[in-house]
């Protein structure tokens, strides 16, 4: 008896976890499949693959080649890129951090009632089209800007030339940073809301001041939070490509552009592959870490 | 002079007034409680000696200085909270290294008391768990080594055994009177249990409605209750309303309607003519057999209409002639169910001269 109920719950099990399953292992796992596949051919004339003909595979040659591979490992540029691009996403990372935490702390703490307000307010700007909102801050930051004149009016009084801010990495980090922070918001406050405020009482109560408070109770008790949080914003800037194409100038490339150049532009495609599996493998050694680390916060707990 | 001086304090939210004009002095050295029914402004109370919160008017002195500018971090005052609040992701030595920490106290040193603290709550080796991994009763005494561990001038408890079972609750009052004793740090304890009150502390006061309603060692709140809330509050008590006859130092001549004269215990502070209640306690009132030899005062018939054996003891509900319900206790010290009296028994009821408390409205 006992041993057919839990047959049948593993079959119900199945029956609920295999659509989902089967269409992960359909549209993530064959696509990546088909990537590394893609990587280790040669590039058709006009872009796409270039093909394999009955007289090649009879000699022997089935069109592969690690050619795309040695091409990125051969200019020390793209590793550049790779920095730039780990730089960029840090940096946005660490601001999106330290904007979101007080943010978040305001929400956790204030009243029931407009708590979930607060937050409403803080996804509202997903309402409107990312790309839209994008280029809201061409116009926000363009030369012509109120922004743009207010800053470069101060900078005047002492003496320095007007800058540009449109088109440089500053306009980059500000639009990665606008575009992610809710991804901080979100945890940092889910996880702040839960922490028992007796936990703050006791620690003042045993002559912690309120810094003391914060570094030895909320900050610790946070860090599932914060790992999260920045796996969530980290993880989407190192591929974004949009921000940078729009905001950014000629020099402000990331990888996202690179692979993009690759597929849409130059139209080599194995050489895009490889990029993309260098993004894929970066970003799963990143959130490894990250993993490991919270695992090792939690360790500290458990 | 008094360790902890509470002096005219008041506290009022929006609505009403959690704790009215409360005096309350607390001797270094004492096992002080607050008692009285959820609502009652006892932690309130609590909190404003903490610092957590703040009178409206009057004072609260520490060793004759007012600590009303004085923030919680800066008080000599430790709590033990209801939930212990230990931190969940410092070890239990780490929980208890905490005030020592904050206080500035050299790793050396810190390390050997955190050692003793330990000791003292009987949990040498626990001292690399985590609070997740303590039963309830560890985890309070690791909240009571925490609270101890930097001898504040005063320990504040609120209901700290609430959460407790029945028979871990007993054990650790057992432990809190020794550490209490052991340790000499002044307790300002807080609870709605008036056993446990009545069986910890040196002094309790009563409060109801953010008053006090008397201030008094256990045994005299017991039996000397000073009014009917005190007097209902702790422990099972039987009243019935009365009017005074007569008045000696040694004892009152009360009227009991439709039941007669009754004599009660002498009282000073009441006058002949006097309307209240007499009251009297459960193990105070002897029921026996209508024949038996009766007492020479206060004896009467009645019926018995309910009882209820609770193992040690069996409570009988007794009618009196005058339709008032009285309880009597019985113990059982024969083995069985001892069962003396079943319902619709006709039984004496009788009671001594000076128990009975005469109580004005």
């Amino acid at each position: 008896m006992i041993k057919e109920g839990a047959k049948d719950a593993r079959l119900a099990r199945f029956l609920v976890g295999g659509p989902p399953l089967l269409f992960l292992l359909i549209f993530f796992v064959a696509p990546s499949l088909i990537m590394i596949l893609t990587s280790f051919r040669f590039p058709g004339e006009f872009g796409g693959l270039a093909p394999v003909t009955p007289e090649d595979t009879a000699a022997g040659e089935y069109g592969l080649t690690p050619e795309a591979y040695q091409f990125f490992f051969s200019d020390i540029l793209y590793a550049e890129i790779f920095l730039k691009s780990f730089v960029i996403a840090s940096t946005t990372t660490l601001i999106c951090l330290i904007m979101a935490y007080p943010l978040a702390m305001l929400i956790a703490r204030s009243k029931k009632r407009f708590r979930n307000l607060m937050v409403l307010l803080v996804v509202l700007p997903f309402a409107s089209n990312f790309l839209i909102r994008i280029y809201a801050w061409m116009i926000i930051l363009g030369p012509e800007s109120g922004l743009s004149h207010f800053i470069n009016a101060i900078l005047g009084v002492f003496g320095i030339a007007p800058v540009t801010l449109l088109f440089s990495p500053f306009a980059v980090l500000v639009g990665m940073v606008y575009v992610h922070l809710p991804f901080m918001v979100l945890p940092l406050y889910t996880n702040l809301e839960k922490h028992d405020p007796s936990l703050l009482d006791a620690a003042q109560d045993l002559g912690a001041n309120s810094w003391q408070r914060f570094w030895s109770v909320t900050w610790p008790l946070s860090l599932p939070g914060v790992f999260s949080g920045s796996a969530l914003v980290f993880i989407p800037v190192l591929g974004m490509f949009a921000v940078p194409e729009i905001l950014g100038g000629t020099g402000d490339i990331l990888i996202g552009n690179l692979i993009k150049d690759q597929f849409l532009g130059t139209r080599d495609w194995p050489f895009g592959s490889v990029l993309s599996i260098m993004l894929t493998l970066a970003v799963l050694s990143v959130a490894g870490l990250a993993t490991w680390f919270s695992r090792f916060a939690a360790g500290q707990r458990a | 002079m008094a360790l902890l001086e509470i002096r005219n304090v008041t506290r009022r939210f929006s609505n009403y007034t959690a704790v009215d004009n409360v005096s309350i002095s607390v001797k270094a050295g004492e096992f002080f409680t607050l008692l009285g029914p959820s609502g009652c402004g006892k932690t309130t109370l609590l909190r404003m000696i903490a610092g957590f919160d703040l009178p409206d008017s009057g004072q609260i002195l520490l060793d004759g200085t007012d600590m009303v500018g004085t923030p919680p971090e800066k008080r000599p005052v430790h709590t033990v909270f209801q939930t212990y609040a230990l931190f969940p992701h410092m070890t239990v030595a780490d929980n208890i290294a905490f005030p020592l920490k904050m206080a500035g106290k050299t790793p050396q040193e810190i390390k050997t008391r955190v050692g003793e603290a330990l000791d003292s709550v009987r949990l040498p080796n626990f001292g690399s768990r985590f609070p997740h991994e303590l039963s309830g009763g560890q985890k309070q005494r690791v909240a009571f080594a925490r609270g101890l561990v930097n001898r504040p001038r005063l320990l504040l408890l609120d209901e700290p055994l609430g959460a407790l079972d029945a028979k871990l609750r007993e054990e650790m009052q057992i432990e809190l009177i020794n550490l209490q004793k052991e340790l000499g740090i002044t307790f300002v304890f807080v609870t709605h249990a008036q056993d446990e009150a009545l069986a910890l502390s040196h002094r309790i006061a009563v409060m109801n409605r953010g008053n006090v309603e008397q201030i008094d060692e256990p045994s005299r709140i017991y039996s000397f209750p000073r009014n009917r809330f005190v007097a209902d509050f702790i422990g099972k008590i039987s009243m019935m309303n009365a009017h005074v006859v007569e008045t000696a130092p040694s004892h009152l001549k009360l009227d009991v309607k439709d039941l007669g004269e009754v004599t009660a215990a002498g009282n000073a502070d009441v006058k002949v003519g006097d309307n209240g209640v007499m009251a009297i306690r459960p193990e105070q009132i002897r029921i026996s057999h209508p024949s038996a030899e009766p007492y020479l005062k206060n004896h009467f018939l009645g019926k018995v209409h309910d009882f209820l054996y609770v193992g040690d003891v069996t409570t009988y509900i007794v009618e009196l002639s005058n339709g008032i319900y009285i309880e009597a206790l019985l113990p059982n010290s024969a083995p069985g169910r001892a069962t003396f009296f079943e319902v619709g028994d006709q039984v004496g009821v009788s009671w001594r001269h000076d128990v009975g408390i005469f109580l004005n409205d």
